[in-house]
């Protein structure tokens, strides 16, 4: 079974070919969405086509599906028409499964789950970066916010550090929140940080 | 407060969706609208089949065809009121619009002379054109196609028409993808400006008053929560009105410019607005006084003969079968009753009939409404011929098919 995977983001491509991989699908193929793309696709006749849901390039790929079914090379429709949960899960995770029809749903239903759980997987991941990467960025801030208080009012680190956070608490804000008040407060004041 | 999520692209005719959030008119009716925007119709299309927004702006042959089974999952979608009427170019790169009539406003001004001056260019171009259209189930794909089929050109046989998103048209221009494309605003003015296009057709001067995006909503949706569309609808006319005022034209062009929404230059949008269309760089604009309108005339009266138009060109170009069937399930996908319904309260003008004849306006008209007086404006087709939705087999047997 030949599947083609429609995505320019390698780490998301690379997350699913390995688990269609693990899961002992060996006929696997990425391709960009950019250019040709489509005639390129057509060549390569696959079993089953996955794409972001977000994917521009959506459009085209309908379109060719349905051209081709008017000059009877193979059909492909938008999964199992009947099976509304599995579709709204697709959706759910942004894949969109096209299916060759008369391709058996036995065939082709552990293929989309696969595709569904490694979607959510990588947009987990992704979440998680974001986070790693605002977490990061909040440190530098209270760092600057603790070296100003350090500066300006003569604390040892761990001081201006409780100074901050005790301020957080009884103001009920966020640390981060805080320390960026203060930068802007030093900022108008003369640029001490 | 109820909450409705709509899905939208980013064109010019969203307007009306973005000025009921930002200027209050959908809070005033209870409703906190949460606008969601997409790249692809296919996207937009599936949030709105399973149930991920309750509405969406969408392309009105689209929602003909989705019900119809045409499009990748059935479902049964009602339009019960448009958002906005024309607002279309047709663009075509430079070298090929060296072969069309030089003086862009005539160009414009004689849709049938372009149409053979197109035919006539396909010749020198010793290649099929590639041109992009939004999506096969478009106003803008169906209104090209009656267009080159005028001068005698098969669009199936004699040019590419590529699909592809109104926002990746220019990009796609510029990397000699496609050689021209027919998008609605501003996707047009913007590769006019960056010097990759000229101006070749207007939609108003192809059809004067041709149908463009709906409000689509399931049927089942809309059937179970009548109040809260009603609120809606008064909402979104409200808000059409405002869009169509002059005295709001440029705080609507830099409210449409926000990255969350358009994300082009303001000026860029506003050309659409007032109907001063730049047709080549760095020429005066012309002037095309219904190139978008939102309110006037009614246009957000969902007339069932353009529905029933949207068929007869389905059938024309054999993407469905005729059948008595389809055309009573195509001619219900807009919605006057629920139109007359929600407005019913309201200052809106009403037209009393729910069809008309379309093409067959040569002057503004003024019609006598149950509510009001309403004007209409001409709604006359390039090659003169008018839609009777009572006759469509002889509306169709009147065109030569190229092949």
């Amino acid at each position: 079974m030949r599947i083609v995977i429609i995505d320019d983001s390698g780490a998301r491509a690379t997350v699913l070919e390995e688990g269609l991989r693990d899961a002992g699908y060996d006929d696997i193929h990425v391709v960009p969405p950019r250019g040709a793309f489509v005639a390129r696709l057509e060549r390569m006749a696959p079993d089953v086509v996955l794409i972001d849901l977000g994917n521009p390039s959506r459009d085209s790929l309908e379109e060719m599906l349905i051209v081709s079914r008017a000059l009877a090379k193979p059909i492909a429709m938008f999964v199992d028409q009947s099976d509304d949960s599995m579709i709204g899960a697709a959706i759910d995770a942004g894949v969109s499964a096209y299916v060759v029809d008369g391709l058996r749903k036995e065939r082709v239903k552990p293929i989309l789950d696969l595709a569904i759980r490694r979607f959510n997987a990588f947009a987990r991941m992704q979440a998680e970066r974001d986070e790693a990467l605002t977490q990061l960025a909040d440190r530098k801030t209270i760092d600057r916010a603790k070296a100003i208080l350090m500066r300006t009012r003569d604390l040892s680190e761990p001081d201006a550090y409780a100074l901050l956070r005790t301020t957080a608490m009884n103001q009920g804000k966020k640390m981060v929140d805080v320390a960026a008040a203060l930068i802007t407060a030093s900022d108008l004041l003369g640029g001490m940080s | 407060m109820t909450p409705i999520r709509i899905a939208f692209l980013g064109l010019t005719d969203a307007a009306p969706l973005v000025v009921a959030l930002e200027k209050g008119f959908a809070e005033a009716e209870g409703i906190a609208l949460e606008l969601l925007r997409d790249t692809s119709w296919a996207t937009l299309r599936d949030r709105l089949v399973y149930g991920q927004v309750q509405a969406a702006h969408m392309l009105a042959p689209l929602a003909v065809a989705v019900t119809l089974g045409l499009s990748q999952q059935p479902c049964a979608l009602s339009a019960p009121c448009k958002l906005n009427v024309n607002g279309n170019l047709l663009v075509m790169n430079p070298d090929f619009a060296a072969a069309l009539e030089p003086d862009a406003a005539a160009r414009l001004g004689d849709p049938l002379a372009t149409a053979h001056d197109f035919a006539n260019a396909i010749g020198l171009y010793h290649r099929k054109p590639i041109i992009g259209v939004v999506h096969r189930f478009s106003s803008h794909a169906l209104i090209l196609r009656y267009f080159l089929a005028s001068a005698g050109v098969d669009p199936d046989r004699d040019v590419v028409l590529r699909v592809l998103p109104p926002s990746l048209m220019v990009e796609a221009m510029r990397a000699r993808e496609i050689d021209g494309f027919t998008a609605g605003e501003p996707w047009g003015s913007s590769a006019i400006e960056a010097g990759l296009a000229e101006a070749v057709a207007a939609s108003e001067r192809l059809w004067q008053r041709g149908v463009e995006k709906v409000l689509a909503l399931r049927t089942d949706w809309m059937e179970d929560n009548a109040d809260t569309v009603d609120r809606l609808l008064r909402a979104l006319v409200a808000a059409a009105s405002w869009c169509d005022d002059p005295a709001n034209r440029e705080e609507l062009a830099r409210l449409l410019s926000h990255p969350a929404y358009v994300d082009q230059p303001h000026d860029l949008i506003e050309r659409a607005l007032s109907g001063h269309i730049v047709a080549r760089r760095g020429e005066p604009p012309v002037d095309l006084p219904d190139f978008l309108l939102f309110a006037r005339e009614a246009t957000p009266f969902p007339w069932r003969s353009q529905a029933l138009w949207i068929y007869s060109q389905f059938v024309r170009w054999r993407m469905v079968e005729s059948s008595a069937d389809a055309q009573a399930r195509a001619a219900a996908v807009f919605r006057p009753d629920i139109y007359r319904r929600a407005l019913a309260s309201s200052e809106a003008p009403m037209p009393g009939a729910s069809m008309k004849v379309e093409g067959a306006l040569a002057q503004p008209l003024a019609i006598g409404a149950p509510k009001g007086a309403i004007t209409l404006g001409p709604d006359r087709f390039f090659d003169g011929r008018m839609f009777d939705p009572d006759r469509i087999e002889d509306y169709l047997e009147g065109f030569e098919v190229p092949r």
